[in-house]
């Protein structure tokens, strides 16, 4: 089949063509695999294409990059999947990491994170003579985190990390999870606080990116959202996120609907005087244009169905 | 086709002209529907980061109320609409887990056997009507707007769970009915990326960045509105749109009304502005209507 595949280009040395596409027509075999373009692409038409790959096996982590502006792994993805009807292809370097050359990207920021979480095992007392042993069960629910082989593709999309570099990111925070929730820790409550701050799991917006792009079902958000739980039964719940869920929860408990305007009082936090006043402006046009939902808002007729529901699903826990 | 409407809680709420655009414009297309007031809130990811099962048991009971009428659900929120994706996929592909919910539900007289579609209102535009039936009832031409896609993350992600890999048409659903409305479609990196609402509350100078780069780049690239099938979007792209602006821009300002979805299409409609609440926006509208009252011919048919 005809392949089209528009690369950008980058290269420090030669800055002219930085930043522009460069297209290349290939003939290749139906199960090619946008990998395999860029390897005949090197090897048959232009030597100087900067890629990074090894395994070619999706295992190896090497060749994370953006294929029609999502980041993925290139070996894993085949030419049929992302051009259905030979339609060119886009491929670029991932985001949110300084490009190297042309695909390869400087992964610097993606490691600092990681080592941020301190990415290993903290037990408590004297070593035992053996192995620490962990039960199946306790463990097994680990092993979708523990897939991740560090490619880099949810840090690459991540629209926090996109505005904000303090942000601990995806792939770091589903590492931080897979010690958080590893019975054989002893610092869980401690790592939850230090996750509880700035940049850490309230501040994910909770886009999904990082759940679409992973190439192994690591699902990041999944954990982060996992971890806020945790660290509001930890006793670390006066944060405006931790307000946050609860005012959401009591507000649809009580009335079966959403009361936007409790739910901002709450969030900001009922004596943060400063922070009220910060959203009165907003608050004051929204009046204005009659589009400021009451402080008692709508209630569904079936609130009593729904009281029921939470507190015997609650009750389960 | 008739419809289980849910509405949702912000259309009830802080953005009231999506409400009256949407009854507005479905009762000209000839959608029937009804309103659904037993429905509560789907919990919008929020309630499910506390407890899944207990956002899910929630979804499931409405999905069983809508299959009791025999009807498919149409929603107007991308938020509703993913998050009751989301909790359909895990409890189809979990027997064990709709009996245990099932077995909750109980108690109310009701149980899912899993056979609710549901549909956001975008979707039912280019898949039901499609988009020439849609086009049979444009009377206006907007060939004399712009207007920049936003969809609002659940209705792209997941893909799996929303049936994207299935229904290709969903992905590009709203740049095909801004086509079919005759407005150029100015295309942006971050129409499918996070508006910035879920942490307005939580981290709001993180927010507003969000909210001023993608308001911002549309703008740039020569956008007159941004369109969106999202209510949550509409409040942060709108509502906190001057903020950002003033926070993240040289100049201070970006004034691009954001509109939603039933709102452009109304417009197509020839249905009076008012009618579809545009002055209730923040963000005033009044520039885009007043290019479309002296513009935006009647199309001969």
């Amino acid at each position: 089949m005809q392949a089209t595949v528009r690369i950008r280009r980058f290269n420090p040395e030669q800055p002219a063509n930085n930043g522009k596409f460069q297209e290349f027509k290939l003939d290749v075999p139906d199960s090619t695999t946008v990998l395999d373009a860029l390897i005949k692409v090197r090897e048959d038409v232009d030597g100087t294409l900067g890629v990074r790959c090894s395994c070619r096996a999706s295992i190896c982590g090497s060749c994370g990059m953006r294929v029609n502006g999502q980041a993925k792994l290139a070996c894993k993805t085949k030419i049929a999947d992302v051009s259905r009807h030979g339609e060119p292809i886009t491929v670029e370097p991932m985001g949110n990491m300084p490009v190297v050359k042309d695909l390869i990207t400087d992964m610097k920021v993606f490691w600092d994170k990681l080592r941020q979480v301190e990415p290993y095992l903290q037990p408590e007392g004297p070593a035992p003579k053996g192995e620490y042993i962990a039960s199946d069960e306790s463990m097994n629910h680990l092993v979708g985190v523990m897939n991740c082989i560090m490619c880099g593709a949810c840090v690459s999309d991540c629209t926090v990390l996109a505005v904000d570099k303090n942000f601990i990111a995806p792939a770091a925070l589903a590492k931080a999870y897979r010690f958080v929730a590893d019975p054989r820790d002893s610092r869980t409550s401690q790592r939850l606080g230090v996750l509880n701050e700035s940049g850490g799991v309230w501040d994910c917006v909770r886009c999904m990116y990082c759940v679409e792009v992973c190439p192994k079902g690591v699902a990041p958000m999944e954990r982060i959202m996992k971890m806020r739980d945790l660290a509001m039964e930890a006793g670390y719940n006066n944060t405006p996120g931790a307000r946050h869920t609860e005012s959401f929860a009591s507000s649809v408990k009580s009335d079966g609907l959403l009361n936007e305007t409790k739910l901002a009082i709450d969030s900001t936090g009922i004596f943060n005087i400063p922070g009220q006043l910060a959203q009165a402006p907003v608050a004051v046009r929204a009046l204005l244009r009659g589009k400021l939902p009451p402080l008692f808002g709508h209630k569904i007729k079936a609130r009593k169905q729904i009281k029921r529901v939470f507190e015997k699903v609650e009750g389960q826990e | 086709m008739k419809y289980a409407w849910w509405p949702g809680c912000v259309a009830r709420g802080a953005t009231p002209e999506l409400y009256m655009s949407t009854v507005a414009v479905l009762d000209k297309l000839g959608i029937e529907y009804e309103e659904m007031h037993d429905f509560s809130c789907t919990g919008a990811g929020v309630l499910q980061e506390r407890n899944q099962k207990l956002g899910d048991t929630l979804n499931v009971r409405n999905f069983a109320i809508a299959e009791k009428l025999g009807l498919p659900i149409m929603t107007i929120c991308s938020t509703c609409q993913g998050v009751m994706a989301q909790a359909h996929q895990r409890v189809l592909s979990n027997a064990g887990y709709l009996k245990e919910i099932n077995q909750v539900l109980a108690e109310e007289g009701l149980e899912y056997r899993g056979t609710t579609v549901i549909k956001h209102l975008l979707w039912i535009l280019v898949e039901e009507l499609g988009v020439e039936g849609l086009k049979k009832h444009f009377t206006r031409d907007l060939s004399c707007l712009s207007v920049a896609p936003f969809y609002g993350c659940y209705l792209i992600r997941p893909s799996n769970a929303l049936g994207l890999d299935k229904v290709p048409i969903r992905e590009t659903s709203l740049e095909k009915v801004i086509e079919a409305t005759g407005a150029r479609v100015i295309d942006f990196a971050g129409k499918k990326a996070c508006c910035g609402f879920p942490i307005l509350l939580i981290n709001q100078e993180n927010s507003l960045k969000m909210v001023a780069s993608h308001t911002g780049t549309a703008k740039d690239g020569g956008a007159d509105a941004m369109v969106t099938p999202c209510p949550l979007c509409h409040l942060n792209l709108d509502g906190y749109q001057s903020k950002a602006a003033k926070k993240n821009r040289p100049d201070g300002h970006i004034d691009l009304p954001i509109i939603h979805l039933p709102q452009l299409v109304g417009l197509a409609m020839g249905i009076e502005p008012r009618m579809l609440g545009f002055q209730k926006h923040i963000v005033s509208a009044k520039d885009l209507l007043e290019t479309y009252r002296a513009k935006a011919g009647a199309i001969a048919r």
